[in-house]
């Protein structure tokens, strides 16, 4: 029995399609410890959302859980009936969206919202709701909240739509919160100030976050560990600093240096050739090795697990123990680089 | 000293464009309200030399698309002028005489799944700006040349055959640029083009655009809103905010010594791997009301430095040691100026 909050335990994800079963999220294993952030990124079509609606119970269907159990608190969470789930949803497990503006009801008051939430889930009289509805909307930092409270959404813009959905994620003091993409809506300037915001709370709640995003940047500010997913499946999990700075996974090395940085002045990017592959035609062996450029022939025909490698856990063959040697880190060459 | 200076390819004076976003004519008489006029692109010059980019960064709803749709004339202007190599585009009314000008230049939009035309094939899209202005003598040499610009742009001369749902994101955004260069044109606006893509193909998306810029020698404006793609691909940046530019300077001085306020608060504001546990100093408030901008400088309300005469008088887009900037308090010395160590 470990003290982890969540344990996702070789998740499987399949949507039946006409034209047969798409696996999109596959053998996938992590857990998050209590007050964690862990950061998922890949790129789009990884299946990091779908993990992220299949913890939290909303996966559309055709989407499916095949295989693999979800446990939060040492407990199974996944083949719970709706209704139980219901009342983990926002008690236990809060969630944040891309888009505020779906998430929140055009119709209704954000008061009414937060209001109802917050009685859903706590034993609150509706003037104490309110009042706690009104200290959350202060927390997240909207000045007069006890005006405002009285607003209805298309009265906030998005960065303060987006405040109050994280209000509304936090009013019963869940334990973990998926964030699915929280900034990717938002500008610059104020993506800074939701990150920090999102980061303040959950210290000061305990909150565990799974923040799910495409941005490195605000994983390397954010998170305390890092999960990089591909093609449904993790490639390489471990400290944020480490799979940074020193990645061990050929894909998160390849990720890794195709981010243009200011003040780096390069002539071309390192790129990837090609690009991810569709879900029905996901090659035998590890998913990355077409575009490899250190791809052997194991790769191509067993799938590898993840692996220790350095200060991470990697899935990558290089650093299979019979393999390992020192300084076999798997560096994004000069050769690799398209001419 | 007297040189012979050669015109830039591209100059934009003085532009200003306004939406009118009053609530209909009988709401007016009724309610009494007044007209409402949103100056979307106020008082906007800058030029671009022959091969190089230009990039307008800037936060949503900053003017910047705006700029780059009067520049391809799907948007007039209110008032102000865009010279294409000389020729005030406003100035010609023969339409041969503007169709031979729009050849020579071209548009690359966000989003590559509603840029191309779903019910066509690639080839036919590829072939359409030849096709428009009379390019090709036959199919032959049509269908040669999409073969060879197809390939040009990464992909193969079989794609042509598909139909945009039959790729992916990026290679979505090939085809785009395939087409803007089936014109053979010289100057590409280029709005928002890597936003919609994955990190692995921007990187692939902006090798392709610096190729070609050297091998078409294309001349590049370049609108994004993230600074860290705009400083590896643009010669000159130009920093918007509510439709003005507020700092204009060649990109290495530009983040090597940041002057406007607005523009140092944009730099803090990128998640940046590199320096991972630096604290970023978030910028308290966001974006003003464009239909109700603060009087004078604009970005007072959020700057730090800001002082009476920020409130009350405008500060103009002023040269400043190697950089133009609208910013009194750096004209007027109240300002530290900080230069930014270069990265390794």
């Amino acid at each position: 029995m470990t003290d982890a909050l969540l344990e996702v335990r070789n998740l499987r994800v399949e949507f039946n399609t006409r034209r047969g079963t798409l696996v999109a999220v596959d053998d996938l294993s992590f857990e998050i410890a209590p007050g964690e952030v862990l950061g998922v990124v890949g790129e789009s079509g990884a299946g990091k959302s779908i993990t992220g609606s299949a913890i939290i119970g909303l996966l559309e269907p055709p989407g499916r859980i095949a295989a693999g159990e979800i446990l939060l608190e040492g407990r199974r969470v996944d083949n719970l009936p709706a209704d139980e789930m219901r009342k983990i949803r926002g008690r236990k497990i809060g969630a944040i969206f891309q888009d505020p503006l779906t998430s929140l009801n055009p119709l209704y008051t954000i008061g009414d919202q937060i209001v109802e939430t917050i009685r859903t889930h706590l034993p609150l009289d509706a003037a104490a709701a309110r009042r706690r509805a009104i200290e959350l909307l202060g927390e997240v930092g909207i000045t007069a909240p006890e005006r405002r409270i009285d607003y209805f959404p298309h009265q906030f813009s998005g960065g303060m739509r987006q405040r109050v959905v994280i209000a509304l994620a936090l009013c019963a003091n869940p334990r973990l919160v998926i964030a699915d993409e929280p900034t990717t809506a938002l500008d610059v300037s104020i993506q800074a100030q939701i990150i920090a915001l999102l980061k303040r709370l959950c210290r000061e709640h305990g909150t565990a976050v799974m923040l799910v995003t495409h941005d490195m940047g605000v994983i390397a500010e954010t998170a305390d560990r890092v999960a990089v997913m591909y093609a449904g499946r993790m490639a390489e999990i471990g400290p944020v600093q480490a799979v940074i700075h020193d990645p061990q996974h050929p894909y998160t090395a390849g990720l890794m240096g195709s981010i243009p940085s200011v003040g780096q002045e390069v002539e071309r990017l390192p790129q990837i050739e090609g690009s991810m592959p569709r879900l029905d035609a996901i090659p035998p062996g590890c998913a990355f090795n077409p575009r490899c450029p250190r791809a052997f022939d194991r790769c191509r025909v067993e799938r590898p697990g993840l692996l220790p490698a350095n200060r991470t856990l990697a899935a990558c063959w290089l650093h299979a123990p019979e393999r390992a040697a020192p300084g076999a880190g798997p560096g994004w060459s000069e050769g690799a680089v398209h001419g | 000293m007297a040189e012979v200076r050669i015109p830039p390819l591209l100059e934009v004076r003085n532009l200003v464009k306004e939406f009118d976003v009053s609530r209909p004519w009988l709401n007016r008489v009724i309610e009494r309200a007044p007209r409402q006029v949103l100056r979307a692109v106020d008082d906007v010059s800058f030029e671009i030399e022959r091969g190089a980019t230009l990039s307008l960064v800037g936060e949503s709803g900053c003017g910047k698309s705006t700029v780059a749709r009067l520049i391809c004339g799907l948007y007039g202007p209110t008032e102000g002028k865009v010279l294409f190599d000389g020729v005030d585009l406003a100035s010609i009314h023969r339409r041969s005489d503007m169709l031979a000008m729009r050849r020579r230049f071209q548009m690359i939009f966000q989003d590559p799944y509603a840029s191309l035309n779903p019910r066509w094939r690639v080839r036919d899209i590829v072939a359409e700006p030849m096709r428009q202005h009379r390019l090709a003598s036959d199919d032959r040499t049509m269908r040669s040349r999409v073969d060879e610009l197809l390939v040009q742009v990464g992909l193969t001369a079989r794609d042509g055959e598909k139909y945009p749902h039959e790729f992916s994101g990026g290679q979505r955004q090939r085809v785009s640029i395939a087409r803007a260069l089936s014109s053979r044109p010289e100057f590409l606006v280029c709005d928002e083009p890597t936003s919609a893509l994955d990190v692995s193909v921007q990187a692939q998306i902006l090798n392709l655009m610096r190729d070609l810029q050297r091998s078409h020698g294309l001349t590049y404006l370049f609108i994004s809103h993230n600074l860290a793609v705009v400083s590896h691909i643009s010669t000159t940046v130009g920093v918007m905010y509510l439709g003005r530019i507020v700092e204009i300077a060649p990109t290495r001085t530009l983040f090597a010594r940041p002057l406007h306020p607005y523009t140092r608060m944009l730099e803090s504001a990128i998640p940046d791997i590199e320096m991972s546990g630096k604290a970023r100093t978030p910028v308290a408030g966001e974006v003003p009301n464009p239909l109700d901008p603060p009087p004078g400088c604009t970005f007072n309300p959020r700057c730090p430095h800001a002082r009476d005469k920020c409130r009350a008088e405008r500060p103009a887009l002023l040269p400043f040691e190697g950089a133009r900037v609208a910013c009194h308090g750096i004209h007027d010395g109240w300002i530290p100026i900080q230069v930014i160590p270069a990265a390794a």
